[in-house]
């Protein structure tokens, strides 16, 4: 029973789930209140997980689920970043009458299958996680049910992730079978030696989680998923489950496969790289901001992922710091889409953009930050961001993944400096609303102000994150 | 000297900047904006003097140096000058006021914005004179990109977008590798710290690839052929203020970076790459020359004086003689007077005829006789006639290249023919000739705050042109300490592989 008190986060939230299922379901008219209730549960859930995070790491039920500083420090990420997404989409959310009980509990939901992830010392209960936020996310991405696209991205969404399931499933039932356990400190301990089974195994698993993770080859869903959800999902896609993914990224490739790291270095980098060059050419001839966005994260995670493949703690550290800032300027993105809002109807493609600096200044000076950041310009996050990947890759000479990366930013910059010239550049349009309310001014401004101070104090982030230690 | 008066200076014009950001404007011009940016740079250039005032000119140390704590603790934020970065320092401080006061002229719409990038970007052009660590050198120069993107793209001519992203992209090709060049130096030696790296030295089988990826920045920057492509774009689109700061201080960059990184740091690289760099050099003089002559754009005609002058320069520095590298710094400091002159003295034309069609005009001088003789000393100056800045400049460099190599010196005198060429051809098709076009005639002389800078900019030209002692004093010592430690460097190398 003593292991109780440690997994009390998870706890919490699946009684608030249940709660809220239940007042849903009693009390008419409840949607706004159960909005409400499920951001007060989610403060909480942060609390009870910073709280518990001074602590070192702690294995529970029969060393199937592991308590340690990185499962902490994505908790934390993953739970801040989803506080923000539901402040920010709040407003969207009414305007677009998807106002329904259903969707705090499902976003609340799918946080807790990533929380099971996240922390998940066992294939079994990776799985389980991983199949609960699979199954909310399938819904959020078709909620709005009367929009052919969102429809279209739901489908989409299951059939091709239902696939990568199944793969991962696979790889999981072979490693199970040639290293006899389900335990990933077990399968570490088993797999000493070279053996086909595992090798694929490992195949099988890394694709499945690529396709979590939006990375080419299995990248052709995020475009029109991210397109057809509404934009406050699209944002929670962006950054909620590429926490989790990333993070069980690090876990498989440095517990259970630690070992094995030859054969998954060259998988790792091939990912990497050409995640880099697709994400940055493709995104160049597109049009509606969300798409754009989604190339953009494909490219991003292939930075992301670099750090990875360096098998090395720096490595993996600057992943961690990369997706903290990555997560960031989403944020700030996203709540510059939110704004351009006219007549209760939402704009999301570039040309909507046209002029927009002459009557929105603040606005346009924020999307101009995060867009240089994105593109990785110094002195802004983003720049701090790409330095420590490419530090780390540095250090154990992969100087062909830096070069090709760094390249990859310049193709990148294009695209981004493209949003940029017609913002500043082109001639106006029509008047945007002004009045927003407070949750998204609030993230827009904490964001802005973070990427753009981030340089006075740049080991802000990395000190933390040097906690965090797999080899 | 506790006071941290680098930091100082380049932090002033960003608070200034964000001063400017809460002013109000009820009708519209902007006044308290311009006076709070007039204020904050003419402040910025008497702490430079200041500064100048105090620097001990008979000191190899780099001095006012401030190194803190930054970047997760083994990178820190180190700043410091030498006789060499001073000057670009107080070049850069000079500059910025006499664009602020011609904005008057040339921006109508966004003035308030424009004010703020101009400060903004001054302070990443002293950050990179500063700056004594690799990854803050890195930081403000690439940082510089965002601001003049802005200038060039909103206040630009007709094909601003193409130019804009054209200077973007450019700058940023080039400048990646050097990251990747910078953060090798740290894996190699263990530290970004150059005052560090000039002690520890370079292993000699690193240095060739290391100095290529910082010349492919500095190529780019300069720039040299044959990537110098983007500079007459960026010129002919960006506003006048634009063209100035870019001409004056952002090719100067590169030119310091040369100096300062790719001899301080990789002087054997250097001492291999040199007929490299010679043979760029006299292409970009000959052949932009030649270029220069064809153009019928003003501004277009002076971007490939620049390219040529800046071909000066580069080959100066590749002497690697006392008098080359001082003429080339000599050179930097003349360009940055007399090109920020020549872009002004076009704006002032372009903004009263709206064209910078050389055909366009003819015979100035009969209704702008003020504004021609100005015109003739920028002239004389960028083609190098002895009593200005450009002859000393040019002589030094000259020399230097006689010193090592004959026929490279000889070609490149050709160059200051052709200079003389294409300037005195353009002052003689604008200024003198028969006043074809009768719209001419309307055309007022120069007023009150045009004189005020174009003779600014006149009384250093000719000053030190005729008395160009207290910039050579400055910048002596510190060039024979760099000679000394690249020449010490070399010796060593071949001694140990004898």
């Amino acid at each position: 029973m003593e292991n109780f008190q440690y997994i009390l986060p998870e706890i919490f939230i699946s009684v608030s789930i249940m709660i809220f299922l239940l007042v849903g379901v009693f009390k008419k008219n409840s949607a706004n209140l159960i909005y409400n209730l499920s951001n007060i549960s989610l403060v909480i859930l942060l609390a009870l997980i910073i709280n518990l995070s001074s602590l070192d790491t702690i294995y529970l039920f029969n060393k199937s689920y592991l308590i340690d500083n990185l499962s902490n420090y994505m908790k934390i990420i993953l739970i801040g970043s989803g506080i923000f997404v539901m402040l920010t989409g709040s407003k969207y959310i009414q305007v677009i009458n998807l106002n329904k009980i259903e969707y705090p509990i499902l976003i609340l939901s799918s946080i807790l299958g990533m929380m099971i992830m996240i922390s998940s010392n066992d294939l079994i209960v990776f799985y389980m996680g991983l199949e609960l936020q699979s199954l909310a996310l399938y819904v959020l991405a078709s909620f709005n049910r009367d929009n052919l696209l969102s429809t279209e991205s739901g489908l989409k969404y299951f059939v091709l992730s239902a696939l990568s399931s199944g793969l991962l499933l696979y790889g999981c039932s072979l490693t199970y079978g040639f290293s006899e356990s389900t335990n990933f400190d077990q399968i570490l301990i088993n797999s000493t030696e070279f053996n086909y089974g595992t090798t694929f195994g490992i195949v099988f698993i890394l694709v499945g989680l690529a396709f979590k993770i939006s990375a080419v080859p299995f990248h052709m869903w995020a475009p029109d998923v991210y397109q057809g959800s509404p934009t406050s999902v699209t944002l929670f896609f962006a950054i909620l489950p590429k926490i989790a993914a990333l993070s069980v990224f690090i876990k498989f490739l440095y517990t259970p496969f630690a070992n094995m790291y030859d054969q998954w270095q060259t998988i790792i980098v091939f990912i990497s790289i050409a995640s880099m060059i697709f994400g940055a050419v493709a995104a160049i001839g597109q049009k509606n901001l969300k798409r754009l966005i989604a190339y953009s994260s494909i490219s991003h995670m292939g930075y992301a992922l670099a750090g990875l493949a360096t098998i090395s703690n720096q490595g993996i550290q600057s992943s961690i710091t990369y997706i903290s800032i990555y997560l960031v300027m989403n944020l700030a993105f996203f709540s510059c889409l939110f704004m351009l809002k006219r007549n209760d109807k939402y704009y999301e493609n570039i040309e909507d953009l046209s002029g927009l600096s002459k009557k929105h200044p603040i606005l346009s000076f924020s999307l101009l930050i995060v867009l240089f950041s994105l593109a990785g310009i110094p002195p802004l996050a983003g720049f701090f961001a790409k330095f420590y990947v490419f530090l780390a890759v540095i250090e154990q000479s992969m100087y062909f993944l830096a070069i090709v990366g760094l390249l990859a930013t310049v193709v990148a910059a294009f695209y981004y400096l493209r949003i940029i010239k017609i913002i500043y550049f082109d001639p106006e349009k029509d008047e945007y609303e002004k009045s927003h309310n407070l949750g998204l001014k609030i993230t827009l401004a904490i964001s802005t102000i973070f990427i753009l101070a981030y340089f006075i104090y740049p080991s802000s982030i990395t000190e933390i994150v040097s906690k965090i230690t797999m080899i | 000297m506790n006071f941290p008066i680098l930091s100082s200076l380049i932090l002033l014009p960003t608070i200034g900047a964000l001063f400017i950001l809460f002013t109000k404007s009820s009708s519209g011009k902007y006044q308290s904006a311009k006076y709070v940016s007039l204020f904050i740079s003419l402040a910025n250039f008497l702490l430079s003097i200041y500064l100048w005032y105090i620097f001990d000119k008979n000191s190899v140390d780099f001095q006012f140096v401030e190194n803190r704590e930054w970047l997760s603790g083994f990178i820190n934020y180190k700043v410091g000058i030498d006789g060499i970065s001073i000057l670009f320092v107080i070049l850069t401080t000079f500059i910025t006021p006499i664009c602020i006061i011609s904005v008057n002229a040339t921006i109508t719409n966004r003035l308030k914005d424009f004010l703020i990038a101009i400060l903004i970007m001054e302070t990443f052009m002293i950050g990179v004179f500063c700056s004594l660590d690799l990854v803050v050198f890195y930081l403000f120069f690439e940082a510089g990109l965002i601001p003049m993107f802005l200038i060039i793209g909103i206040w630009g001519g007709e094909r601003r977008v193409y130019s804009a992203f054209k200077f973007f992209l450019y700058t940023l090709l080039g400048s990646v590798l050097m990251l990747v060049a910078i953060i090798s130096i740290y894996w190699i030696t263990g530290t970004t710290d150059v005052e560090k790296l000039y002690e520890l030295g370079i292993k000699a089988e690193y240095q060739n690839l290391l100095w290529l990826a910082f010349f492919s920045s500095f190529a780019v920057k300069t720039p040299m052929w044959p990537v110098h492509t983007w500079l007459p774009d960026a010129h002919v689109e960006a506003p006048t203020v634009g063209s100035v700061l870019l001409a004056a201080i952002l090719l100067k960059m590169a030119g310091y970076g040369f100096i300062r990184f790719s001899i301080g740091l990789f002087p054997i690289a250097s001492e291999n790459f040199t007929m490299l760099v010679y043979i760029l050099s006299l292409i970009a003089i000959i052949y932009t020359s030649l270029v220069a002559l064809m153009q019928e754009d003003m501004k277009k005609l002076i971007a490939y004086s620049s390219v040529a002058h800046m071909g000066f320069v580069t080959l100066g520095i590749f002497t690697m003689t006392q008098q080359g590298i001082e003429g080339s710094i000599f050179q930097m400091i003349s360009h940055g007077l007399v090109s920020a002159a020549l872009f002004l003295s076009v704006g002032v034309v372009y903004e009263r005829h709206h064209t910078r069609l050389i055909n366009k005009y003819g015979g100035l001088v009969s209704i702008m006789p003020r504004y021609a003789i100005v015109f003739m000393v920028f002239t004389l100056g960028a083609l190098g006639l002895p009593g200005t800045t450009g002859f000393i400049g040019e002589f030094l460099i000259l020399m230097g290249a006689f010193e090592k190599n004959i026929l490279v010196a000889m070609i490149a005198s050709l160059g200051v023919i052709l200079g003389a060429a294409y300037m005195l051809w353009l002052f003689k098709r604008v200024v003198f000739g028969e006043m074809n076009n009768q719209e001419l005639k309307s055309m007022k002389d120069l007023k009150t705050f045009e004189i005020i800078i174009l003779s600014a900019l006149v009384i250093p030209i000719l000053f030190f042109g005729f008395y160009p002692e207290p910039l050579m004093n400055s910048i002596e010592t510190s060039v024979e300490n760099t000679l000394n430690m690249y020449n010490i460097d070399l010796i060593n190398n071949l001694a140990s592989k004898d």
